[in-house]
């Protein structure tokens, strides 16, 4: 009888909650009763709220078992795991799962479905195919796909990335660069690491496919430290391209070098801004740069350089596959193509959604998140991390667009969605957005250095019941300075929950539970 | 946890080449290794790497990565970002320091309690991270047992 197939997300969220020991145990319990198995650690669907998510593979499909602990092993293993038998935590088909099944995955695809270390899987699951033929059609080629696919940065600023890459492709510059931004540190957000952990030769395969189009033979990935689990799949994964010869010189005899560093952050949040992470990738104290000049013109080391989110870069490799009009034929206006929306905080079915732009917060958060953990009303949500705005209750009509967003004083940013029963204090989370920003400003600009601090002192001053009215009206106006005069979104969009705060959620300065301590 | 030695610096630095651009990774390098940068390791570094001891310093202190003072045996941070607080991170670290009767930034026990803004493990909140490894779903009777166990190893 053939090995039976038994997949155990090796995946942060996962591990998190016990897919480790889950792992441990079906390798025990496998030896104990003789049974033969072979253990493959994939990358997690995506399904959080499901993991550990256990799946073994029966006549060609795979049977999932989910919220599995390493206590279940010995009862699953007697229920028949090895043939799909029956248990209270069986789930049927991972290919019959309405919460994946009705994602449009596009950038995700094959996370959870591969082994994520493996170039040989990869390769079976259309792994570089993409780059083969980028340079079999050639770099204009590759640029205007990536142009008509109406790509933008999923980082969440949503600058056209066709339009980046076009510039610096125009450059002369001997020795261009391609910084991958993985410094993900937005709270609510995990689809860069997901991606990289689930499908870290998707990323390697895209990099390579942007450093060929604008001329690029050094890669760069600044990973942020907080992820360590991340790093080793990373490491190991670009070590295991290299050694196949798809990172190098003379890529597969096209004649295209291309190589991937990958560097390690140090816990602070505003390198993820593109300019403190060039800074940062250079062995310098992570402070914002003036732009212009902008990174595409003089980037890293004074290069020009192609700075892209990890989504971003991801995408790239099935515009290329599948064609620019394809990716743009989804979404809606000016948001084309599928955003990894991350469903967080008080949610009962959190994990990362795909989805064509359009799809609205409310159809997210109760279709797919099945409303809150608590089982309490949904107050608010903050989408786009620690500088998007909290948004009431009643727009959760609104459609995921960026420009939509825009409309409404929000911001989509990485697709973070994180979400809070009424029993949320508001004023203490726009106290925490002033204190965030005090603690992670890079000190550069004074808006933002002097700001944030005395932005914590009116709000304490309006929760304690001091002048309240009086506050809130200079709390507006130091928002507006913020806003306006700040280097970067640090200080210049920490007003954006502030401001979301006291227009929505006012009374709660009178509530506050520091308050009446 | 142990101090680093001037030949291991040294050994660090040889590993990326001497150059002065590999300083954020030479530092995480040490960090992760031992926990702390000493001051004779950011004059010697500054040494090596043709770099001024201000520039050297600079860097250390920006980062809250690369702490000057020795931290514990073990290291425990609670997220206190906008996704585990929407799960009760607040009343998780409040419950912390009472157990360990000690605040956040503090080196007690062999222990060092520190605050991070976000693990990336946002849908599985509440998220604690000890000694290197991120935990989820943490409530304070998981937060105990996950102490207990971290002690078991001593």
């Amino acid at each position: 009888m053939a090995r039976t197939k038994i997949f155990v997300p090796r995946e942060t969220a996962a591990v998190s909650v016990g897919a480790d020991d889950v792992a441990l145990a079906i390798a025990r319990t496998a030896k104990q009763t003789g049974t033969d198995i072979e253990l493959i650690r994939n990358g997690s669907w995506g399904a959080s709220w499901l993991e550990p998510l256990l799946e073994v593979e029966v006549d060609g499909a795979r049977i999932a078992y989910g919220n599995v602990t390493a206590d279940d092993v010995a009862g699953l293993f007697n229920a028949g795991l090895i043939s799909g038998g029956e248990h209270e935590r069986r789930l049927g088909p991972v290919s019959e799962i309405p919460w994946l099944i009705n994602q449009d995955r596009w950038t995700f695809w094959r996370c959870g479905l591969v082994d994520p270390l493996s170039v040989d899987d990869f390769e079976r699951h259309q792994g570089f195919k993409a780059l083969s033929k980028a340079f079999a059609d050639g770099r204009d080629a590759v640029l205007d796909a990536v142009n008509d696919s109406g790509l933008r940065g999923r980082g969440g600023a949503g600058f056209p990335t066709g339009i980046k890459w076009r510039t610096v492709a125009n450059t002369s510059a001997g020795q261009k660069y391609i910084a991958c931004n993985a410094d993900e540190g937005d709270s609510g957000t995990f689809s860069d690491r997901l991606l990289m952990e689930g499908d870290p030769m998707g990323l390697i395969e895209s990099m390579a496919i942007a450093g060929f189009a604008v001329g690029a033979s050094i890669g760069y990935i600044y990973l942020r430290s907080e992820y360590p689990l991340t790093h080793s799949i990373l490491s190991r994964a670009i070590a295991s391209a290299r050694d196949a010869g798809w990172l190098g010189s003379n890529i597969k005899d096209s004649g295209f070098d291309f190589d991937i560093e990958l560097h390690l952050g140090a816990g602070s949040y505003v390198c993820g801004e593109e300019t403190a992470m060039l800074e940062s990738l250079e062995g310098k104290k992570g402070i914002v740069r003036y732009k212009p000049p902008l990174p595409a013109h003089e980037g890293l080391f004074g290069k020009p350089t192609v700075v892209n989110n990890v989504v971003t870069l991801a995408s790239v490799a099935n515009i290329i596959n599948l064609g620019g009009e394809r990716y743009a034929g989804m979404g809606v206006n000016r948001s084309k193509g599928t955003l990894a929306f991350q469903l967080a905080g008080n949610i009962k079915r959190g994990g990362l959604v795909e989805k064509a732009f359009g799809v609205t917060l409310r159809e997210l958060i109760e279709d797919w998140g099945g409303g809150t953990a608590s089982g309490r009303p949904v107050k608010a949500v903050q989408v786009g991390g620690p500088l998007g705005a909290y948004i009431p209750a009643e727009q959760l009509d609104t459609p995921m667009d960026y420009e939509a967003f825009v409309n409404i004083g929000a911001m989509i940013g990485h697709g973070g969605i994180v979400i809070f029963d009424d029993t949320a204090d508001m004023a203490q989370l726009a106290r925490f957005a002033m204190e965030f920003c005090a603690i992670e400003s890079c000190g550069k600009c004074t808006p933002c250095r002097i700001g944030s601090t005395r932005g914590v002192e009116v709000i304490d001053k309006m929760i304690s019941g001091r002048e309240r009215e009086k506050n809130y009206d200079l709390l507006l106006e130091l928002c507006d300075t913020m806003e306006g005069a700040s280097l970067c979104a640090m200080g210049g969009m920490t007003p954006y929950p502030v401001r979301s705060v006291l227009k929505y959620f006012a009374e709660d300065f009178a509530s506050s539970k520091e308050a009446n301590a | 946890m142990a101090r680093i030695d001037k030949e291991t610096t040294s050994d660090i630095v040889a590993q990326y080449g001497g150059k002065a651009e590999m300083l954020v990774q030479i530092l995480q390098s040490i960090v992760m290794r031992y926990g702390w940068i000493p001051e004779d390791t950011i004059r010697q570094l500054a040494e090596e790497l043709n770099l001024s001891r201000a520039d050297v310093h600079g860097v250390v202190e920006y980062y809250h990565d690369f702490r000057t003072h020795e931290p514990g045996k073990h290291i425990v941070k609670i997220c206190q970002a906008e996704a585990c607080q929407a799960m009760g991170s607040r009343e998780l670290t409040n419950h912390a320091e009472k157990i360990l009767a000690m605040s956040l930034h503090d080196t007690e026990n062999d222990i060092t309690l520190e605050p991070v803004y976000c693990l990336g493990n946002c849908a599985c909140s509440p998220a604690v991270m000890v000694n290197g490894k991120t935990y989820g779903r943490v409530d304070e009777k998981r937060f105990n047992d996950l102490l207990d166990g971290m002690r078991g190893n001593d």
